[in-house]
């Protein structure tokens, strides 16, 4: 399939930026004061960034990112967007602004994912090629310490206290505690088979690990008498759905805590957890082979990414109900929001 | 002649250990698995297409990734992996065996033909588990399976019956089915009779190609070819697909494009039912090309795939079980808690009442995946991947306690 590249124009954003109300003067979506957020979504087939206003759910631009891009993250002053161009074995840096390419980031081959300090200083990258995280310094455009743990390593998580990284690797099928103090594994916790995504929760207490093909989240509390403790296991159900196509793969939590989100893949849907119980308490329907999901800041809304659908989907999330899906570039993977 | 014995475990190890920061699962026991690779060699000629010839490290560069995997996941467990390969004539497995046998080995991935695995599973013994990379034989998961025999790749039945789903899923019911005539290939041939009649396909017309010896790879080869394949399949009934059964590789590629009717061609050539091909790339797929192919040098087939898997299976099987004693592996293997991820898309388990693994078979133009079965719409009160196969109810192996 061809898509014609949008050029960025810098009208059409500042458009986007002032005239939300009026854009929005009809939306049932966006109630109040809106402010528009620049949603970015990594198109792994397309090998582009497709830019969504958040306020308009309009698609604003597209432009060229670099061979098979997948992980994508934003420093926390919202300036630099950061991109896992996998078949380039580099992370690219953009001006979220501009959209102009800034540098690479030396990121160690075939980066997947990675994860950013609080602070914005260090990337945490997962090499599914050779069995490492790469742990990269920011400013200083340079690899701090390369970590080597299981095989195909995946999901990258950082406590809250930034004490531990957490890489998941697929198939050795582990979550690795690293210390970010030396850069040592000090702790390994067994999960189901292919572990995807690992996510904490804002007091950093409870970490979640999805396992794709063991068809599970992996719930482990990080207060165990020996460190690290797997406590439960989360299944899914759907009725009409064969189980071995319930593959858990990106979550969120909200940051009260209350609620997990899990994306299923080729499922089609969007499981939304009660943190409290651990209990699946309703399933969401998106696109198709749905990926990644990030919150829009102030988490009114959830998006997902669909690889096979070519589309993002939007989630309200005190409702827990989808409410308008965008066409973006060619299998989208990873998506991530900028900050107000 | 046991041609050669190779180990690769020492420096592996203390490559492994020396870089890795290992901190242990609390209360993992130490333990050291060394797992016997032995492949069987046969005279053969040389395959009717280039791409198919056979590398000289044919399954062990599969089970030497499957190997490596499994040193680092052990590497956090206090798990040690290493591995021996061997080949052996079909006539020498006495020796081959013996080898691995004296080298106190518990554990043999066999790569070879069903009689020759039957062999190696009757002259290690019982206490020995012997895993199958490569026999596609129906009968060693049926009335001559053996307790100690565990079944990675999929059987004839199991080829035809993906195949088979996906015809009727198509809407070809009307099969044009031709058979070589070496044992094998009349095997394959019985198997798609079966995956007919169970799928609700009729099988319209037979026809028998004989092997006569002929020279395959001649200059002017496709000259021939273009005359006599017409002539061989003109006037046959009405029929939507042709199904070759040439697992012997003497005519099954040259049908399409020559065959009298256009119709298209399944089976050994055209659409092929396969355990894994090199362009597969779903399900994460790419990463595993990309490390085998980093590793060894070359394309994966089918055979490196099968021993990967065996590989995978046992240091799955360790990792979980925590022990190196083969009777509770294998326990552990067929129980309903082992589950293994194989980028075939879901798990992969193990039948309890043959000591066959349940998978998804890929169905490929070889090129591309064109499709994977077992197809929509195609349930079992277990699992749908239980519709590939030899079905509990219909077995007739009593070699497992069940």
């Amino acid at each position: 399939m061809m898509r014609h590249l949008r050029k960025f124009s810098p009208k059409s954003s500042l458009f986007g930026r002032m005239a939300p109300a009026l854009l929005l003067a009809g939306s049932l979506l966006v109630p109040g004061p809106a402010v528009a957020n620049k949603v970015f979504v990594s198109n792994e087939r397309g090998n582009t960034v497709t830019v969504v206003d958040s306020a308009t759910w309009e698609q604003i631009a597209e432009f060229p990112a670099g061979n098979r891009p997948r992980g994508i993250g934003i420093s926390p002053d919202g300036k630099h967007l950061y991109v896992c161009a996998s078949d380039d074995d580099t992370i690219k840096v953009f001006d979220t602004d501009t959209y102009e390419f800034l540098w690479s980031l030396p990121s160690g081959p075939d980066p997947e994912l990675f994860v950013i300090s609080p602070d914005g200083s260090t990337l945490y990258v997962s090499n599914e090629d050779d069995n490492l995280v790469t742990v990269v310094d920011t400013a200083k455009k340079t690899v701090v310490a390369e970590v080597p743990v299981g095989v195909e390593p995946e999901g990258m998580a950082v406590s809250p206290d930034v004490r531990f990284v957490v890489n998941t690797s697929e198939t050795t099928n582990m979550a690795h505690f690293i210390a970010t103090e030396d850069y040592q594994i000090k702790h390994n916790v067994l999960v189901d088979q292919r572990p995807r995504y690992a996510r904490f929760t804002n007091d950093g207490k409870t970490l979640y690990v999805s396992s794709e093909i063991g068809g599970t989240v992996s719930v482990i509390d990080m207060l165990g008498e020996a460190g690290p403790e797997l406590v439960k296991k989360i299944g899914f159900e759907v009725a009409g759905v064969q189980p071995e196509w319930l593959q858990p793969v990106g979550m969120r939590i909200t940051s009260d805590n209350k609620w997990l989100f899990v994306a299923l893949g080729p499922a089609n849907r969007v499981a939304v957890i009660d943190a409290a119980s651990n209990e699946v308490v309703r399933y969401i329907l998106v696109g198709q082979r749905v990926w990644q999901l990030e919150f829009t800041p102030g988490e009114q809304y959830l998006l997902t990414t669909n690889g096979n659908s070519n589309d993002i989907t939007v989630i309200d999330v005190a409702e827990q109900e989808a409410v308008k899906s965008i066409q973006v570039g060619q299998q989208p993977w990873g998506v991530v929001v900028a900050p107000d | 002649m046991l041609q050669s014995l190779i180990v690769i475990s020492v420096y592996c190890l203390v490559f492994t250990f020396g870089f890795f920061p290992f901190a242990k699962i609390q209360a993992a026991m130490a333990l050291d698995v060394t797992v016997g690779v032995l492949r069987v060699d046969y005279p053969e000629l040389a395959p009717v297409s280039r791409y198919d010839r056979k590398p000289e490290d044919l399954g062990f560069a599969g089970a030497g990734l499957g190997n490596e995997d499994n040193q680092t996941t052990g590497s956090f467990l206090g798990h040690a992996f290493s591995m021996e390969t061997a080949t052996s004539a079909p006539g020498d497995l006495e020796e081959a065996v013996g080898s691995f046998i004296g080298n106190g080995l518990k554990i043999i991935v066999v790569i070879g033909r069903g009689e020759d695995v039957l062999k190696v599973a009757d002259l290690a013994g019982p206490d020995v588990l012997v895993f199958n990379a490569s026999a596609p034989e129906t009968s060693l998961r049926d009335r001559d399976c053996r307790a100690n025999v565990l079944h990675v790749a999929p059987s004839r039945v199991m080829l035809a019956d993906a195949l088979a789903q996906f015809l009727v899923w198509k809407k070809w019911p009307r099969w044009f089915l031709v058979e070589g005539s070496n044992p094998r290939d009349v095997k394959l041939a019985e198997a798609y009779r079966r995956a007919a009649k169970k799928f609700g396909a009729r099988i319209v017309e037979e026809r028998v190609f004989e092997d006569t010896g002929g020279s395959r790879r001649a200059d002017s080869g496709h000259v021939l070819v273009q005359r006599q394949i017409p002539v061989f399949t003109q006037e046959a009934d009405e029929h939507d697909v042709i199904v070759a059964a040439d697992e012997s590789d003497v005519f099954a590629l040259y049908l399409p494009f020559h065959a009298w009717t256009p119709r298209p061609v399944a089976g050994s050539g055209g659409l092929r039912p396969v355990t894994f091909h090199a362009a597969h790339e779903a399900w994460g797929a790419t990463q595993f090309q990309r490390r085998f192919e980093k590793q060894s040098g070359r394309y994966i087939q089918p055979e490196d795939y099968n021993a990967w898997v065996a590989l995978r299976v046992i240091g799955e099987a360790v990792t979980r079980a925590q022990s190196d004693d083969p009777q509770i592996l294998k326990d552990y293997i067929l129980s309903d808690a082992f589950e293994l991820a194989a980028f075939k898309g879901q798990k992969v388990t193990f039948r309890a009442w043959n000591g066959q693994m349940r998978q998804p078979v890929l169905l490929t133009d070889s090129k591309i995946t064109v499709s994977v079965s077992p197809q929509d719409g195609y349930l079992h009160h277990r699992s749908p991947l239980d519709s590939l196969g030899i079905d509990e109810a219909e077995s007739a192996c009593e070699a497992f306690n069940n």
